[in-house]
Order: C-alpha cells, then structure tokens, then sequence
C-alpha cells in the first residue's frame, strides 16, 4: 500500500519525493477504476434485490 | 461493603516521557462507545423491534453460554447507582426531562465486561472501559462482531423465512435517529464552561473526518432530497448547544452528569453528536482526537477559543459542505473553516504531547492519532479522494457515484437510498462497508479474542473476570460495582469506582490464585483500601 505511506506524512520533504516516485496519474487512475470496477461488481451481486420496498421498509424508532 | 478497588491509582510511571517539562493535570483518558444498532425483523408478521432486539440479545447469551442456567436469574445489570438526571451544569434535572431507564428488559454482562441490552428499540451495545483509542477500535469491532453472531444464532430459532438483521448506522432517513455515545473520564476540578467551548468547537468540525455520510436531509421544513449528500448521519437531529437531552432537542454538548466513578474527583463526559463508524480509522480518530482535546481542556492549553458564532447552524453548514471550503463565522466576526479549525486543534494536541507528554491520552497510541489525524487532514484538503480507504462519508460516496454512473441512475434513485443504508449492514455476506476497501487497524483474531476477553488495562478487567470465573455468584454488576451471593446471607457489593484500577497488573494475580468467589472476596477485603 504505498501510495497510503505517502498519504500519512505529508511531511514537505517527504510530499516532492513521493511526487516523483508516484507512478504516471493516468496510470494511477485506471488502477484506481479498476479497483471501482471490482467493487461495483460485488455490489450488483449483494445489493438487495428489491430496493424501494426494501428502503420503504427500513423504518427505526428514535433512540437513546 | 469492600474498597480495595476504590483506591489511589500507583504513581505514574516515570522515565517514559522525561521530556515532557510540565506536569499534566489531565486525568487518563479511560473511554468506551456506546452504540444503537438499526434493526429490521423481516418475514415477521407483525415484526415489534423491541422483542426482536431482545430475541437477537437471547439468541447470542444462549449461543455462547453466557445466559443463565436453568433456575438461576441472569447476570442482570444493577441499577441502584444510576442517575442519568443530573445535569453537569448543575443540580438534578427535572424529573420529566429525565431518561427513563427500562429495568425490565434484557439487560446483560458479558465476560467482555460490556453491556449488551434493548434501549427503547434497539439492541444496543456498550464497550467495555478502555484506556486508549485503539483498544476502542478493538471492542466496537468486537461488537460489530457479537452482532453479527447474535444474527446467526438468532436464525437458528426463527422459522426459515425470518430473519433479524442489525445496521450499524444512527438514521432511517425518515427522521428517526439512534445514537452511538462516547463516554471520556475527565477530571472535576475543570470548569464545565471550558469543555463546553473546546468540545464545541471540536464537534463542529471533526465530522470531517468522522462522518459516516448520508443522502438526503431530514431537517424539519428541509424536503428529504434538498440536501443531496452530506457527510454527517447526525448533524440533522443536532437542535441545541447544551443541554441534557438525548431523544430529542439533542445538544452539541450533552450534560448527563454520571460519571460511574469517583464524583469527587472525575466527569465523564457523555457525547452524543457522533456518527457510528464502520471505518476503523474513522472510529480511531473520533475517540482519539477527542480524547486529546479533552486532555488539552484539562490543562487549559488550547491557544485560543474557537466560539462559533451559531454552532449549531455551523455543524449543519459543515455537514453539507463536500467542499470543505465553506468558511464559519466565528463570534469575533473573522471565519474560520473546518479544516482550518482542524489544523489548529491538532497543531495544539502536537504542541500538548510534545510538552506534557501522552500519559493521559494512551501513550504511544496517542502518536499515531496525531500523525493519522495529520494525513487525514492533509487528504482531505488535497483530494478528499485520497482518503476513500480511511473515511466513511467518502467510501460511501465513491460507491454511490461509481453505482450511479454504471447504471445511469437517477440521483433519488432508491437502489441509491438502499445501497446507503446497506453499506452499514452488518451481515458479512451483505456488508458493503466490508466490501468498500477500508483500511483495517486491528486483526480479526485479536477482535474476536475481545469478544469475550476484556482488556487487561482498565477496571473492566476485574468485570470480565469475575463474569468468567464467578458468574454463578455474581447476582448483578454494572460500571462502578459488582454484587455477589456466596451464600453468607447479605449480599456483597465490591466497589470500582477508579476505572484505572482492577487491571490485570492490579488484580490479575489474585484471580489466578483464587479458587472461588468467597476466597476472591476475602483477598480483596484483605488487601483493603
């Protein structure tokens, strides 16, 4: 998980070192879709199947 | 009565932080979570949430042998000490405004040392105390857990077409909310007035990282779809500054003054105003950046007071802001934005550690808030993009958008609506939050250890113990006591009112050398206060 390394010290000198060592945007960018695309396929398998009786339904009491 | 865990905690101890040059007056930041879980009973006929929630509850006690055995009356809470009336501002509050406590309800200890019960009609958990923030990210997953067992075992004793499912959100998105608490020891001699000011201005603003993100609004005169997404559950149901209330008319603030502990000495103040998290990150940082801005009220050492000209119109604004760019209005007439609150507040808690050290906010953990907290921040100024694996409000929203665009859906789109309320299912198999590439903190062995093993480092120790040694003689327990029956006539009542003490350093020993309650009871009035 490199590209989190970087995200947790935004140190200044550290944030132009990872500048250069971060793969091209465009590059980086069609990982990150791909990844979406991963996901979005297992949320069309789990989603439920009826979702405005299931949104309907989902009514809670007040709490606390 | 016996006293030995009412004592003087030992002295700090020395040499770890010897830099830090001046004394810190903050007590240790013990802190737990005390959440409502949204529940749905389908394929019930005339489905009533609160006896599916005492069902879900039953269902998990019998499945792990913590229920009662035939003729013997359950652990049961103990409510002698309880007094959620009392107004931090000042006296006891009026008895009509006061919570109604339900002592008839399914009420349990688990060995955990948790509180596991139905609150009006909700399951609802609470974590046992724990000394730092990642120990609480460990027992809400714990929790997440013991839900998610409860489901099962409570499909083992409903028909086939039935089933109970537990979300872990705080909003139907029809005006209804459930909360998820957070509970921090501070200590008495502080002014109730400061921590008003700083936690105010911390609350405000912190959703920003500790939103679980919602579609749609449900503020009264507000239609449901006027807001679009915003990035707090709560913000909506949040009317008042202070105020003691908790169902409705929910404060900022709240003044519940019932600290389960020495009064003499500790508050615990009882926050309302979060979101549920299902980011463990997000969980972290909630607890742990307010642990340290509590730390910083005690000692005074916040650099300036940020008094937001209309806080609760501010925690709104702040809520629908995506941008995070909106600026504040500040009494003083300048502006500050969140992030640029934010930024402050951690610069202060940096400064705070630096100087005082982080004895009282977890030690080494308190670190790793500040530089999490410090790349959150950064992320979110950036590209709140950057922080999709780590924040709630944005996972939800990169599924929503990548959802809505592949399907070309409408924006009110119920397979929307559904998906926002499914992320916070708790079902392994339908979790989408468990699907949405969150950034985990803690294994799953060691969560699951802490589904039934409390933690070694706060007075929930000596709870958990005495649950998994003695439970046929503990007749009833609750935060600061626990009553036992060892058959000698009168019941005993052993005291806990320092939640530092009763650890495993403390009292680990003497559970591995006693035998039986009577003998526990015995060393324990031996050793004396």
């Amino acid at each position: 998980m490199a590209e989190r390394e970087q995200i947790r010290r935004p140190a200044p000198a550290s944030r132009e070192q990872s500048v250069e060592e971060a793969p091209p945007a465009s590059e980086r960018g069609s990982d990150i879709k791909a990844q979406l695309d991963d996901l979005l396929d297992e949320i069309d398998e789990v989603l439920e199947t009826n979702a405005e009786d299931f949104v309907k339904s989902y009514i809670q009491k007040g709490g606390e | 009565m016996l006293a030995s865990l009412t004592g003087r905690s030992g002295p700090a101890s020395p040499g770890a932080l010897s830099l830090a040059s001046v004394r810190a007056v903050a007590v240790p930041k013990t802190l737990g979570l005390e959440t409502e879980y949204g529940i749905v009973h389908r394929g019930a006929p005339e489905p009533n949430p609160i006896s599916a929630s005492s069902l879900l509850i039953n269902a998990y006690l019998i499945a792990t042998h913590q229920a009662p055995e035939p003729g013997r009356s359950a652990v049961g809470w103990d409510f002698t000490d309880e007094t959620p009336g009392n107004d931090a501002r000042g006296g006891a509050g009026a008895g009509a405004l006061a919570p109604e406590i339900e002592t008839h309800l399914v009420n349990a200890v688990l060995t955990n040392g948790a509180r596991y019960y139905v609150d009006h009609a909700h399951p609802e958990l609470s974590t046992p105390e724990c000394a730092d923030a990642r120990s609480a990210v460990v027992y809400d997953r714990a929790a997440e857990l013991i839900a998610a067992r409860s489901m099962e075992a409570a499909r083992m004793l409903l028909p086939p077409s039935e089933e109970i499912v537990v979300y872990k959100n705080n909003s139907d998105g029809k005006g209804n909310s459930y909360g998820c608490h957070e509970n921090y020891l501070v200590s008495r001699a502080v002014p109730f007035s400061r921590i008003v000011t700083h936690a105010t201005a911390h609350f405000v603003t912190r959703q920003i990282f500790c939103g679980a993100g919602k579609m749609g609004s449900e503020t009264s005169g507000m239609r449901l779809d006027e807001a679009g997404y915003q990035i707090s559950q709560r913000a909506d149901f949040i009317e008042e500054e202070v105020g003691l209330e908790t169902t409705l008319k929910r404060p900022i603030v709240n003044t519940r003054d019932e600290p389960h502990a020495d009064a003499a000495k500790y508050r615990r103040l009882h926050v309302i105003v979060g979101d549920a998290n299902m980011s463990q990150v997000a969980t972290f940082l909630k607890v742990g950046t307010t642990a340290l801005v509590m730390a910083l009220t005690e000692d005074d050492a916040v650099p300036r007071e940020l008094r937001f000209a209309a806080p609760v119109a501010a925690l709104r604004q702040v809520s629908r802001d995506l941008s995070l760019r909106e600026p504040l209005e500040l009494v003083d007439g300048s502006t500050i934005t969140a992030l640029g609150a934010q930024w402050e507040l951690l610069a202060a808690a940096r400064a705070y550690v630096e100087t005082r050290g982080a004895d009282a906010v977890g030690g080494e953990v308190a670190k790793e808030v500040l530089s999490r907290w410090e790349a959150v921040l950064g992320g979110l100024e950036r590209d709140p993009t950057e922080v999709a694996a780590q924040i709630d409000w944005v996972a939800k929203l990169r599924l929503l958008e990548g959802f809505r665009s592949r399907h070309g859906l409408d924006s009110q789109d119920a397979r929307l609506r559904a998906l926002d309320i499914q992320y916070h299912d708790l079902r392994p198999a339908k979790s989408l939050a468990a699907r949405a590439g969150l950034e985990t903190l803690v294994d799953e062995a060691e969560a699951e250890l802490a589904m039934t093993e409390p933690p070694p480092d706060t007075r929930a120790f000596f709870r958990g113990r005495c649950l998994q040694r003695f439970a046929a003689e503990v007749v009833a327990a609750n935060w600061d006591s626990i009553v036992f029956d060892v058959g000698e006539g009168s019941l005993r009542r052993v005291s806990m009112t320092e939640p530092t003490r009763g650890t495993v350093a403390h009292v680990g020993k003497m559970f591995d050398e006693c035998g039986s309650a009577i003998e526990l009871l015995r060393r324990l009035g031996a050793a004396g206060a």
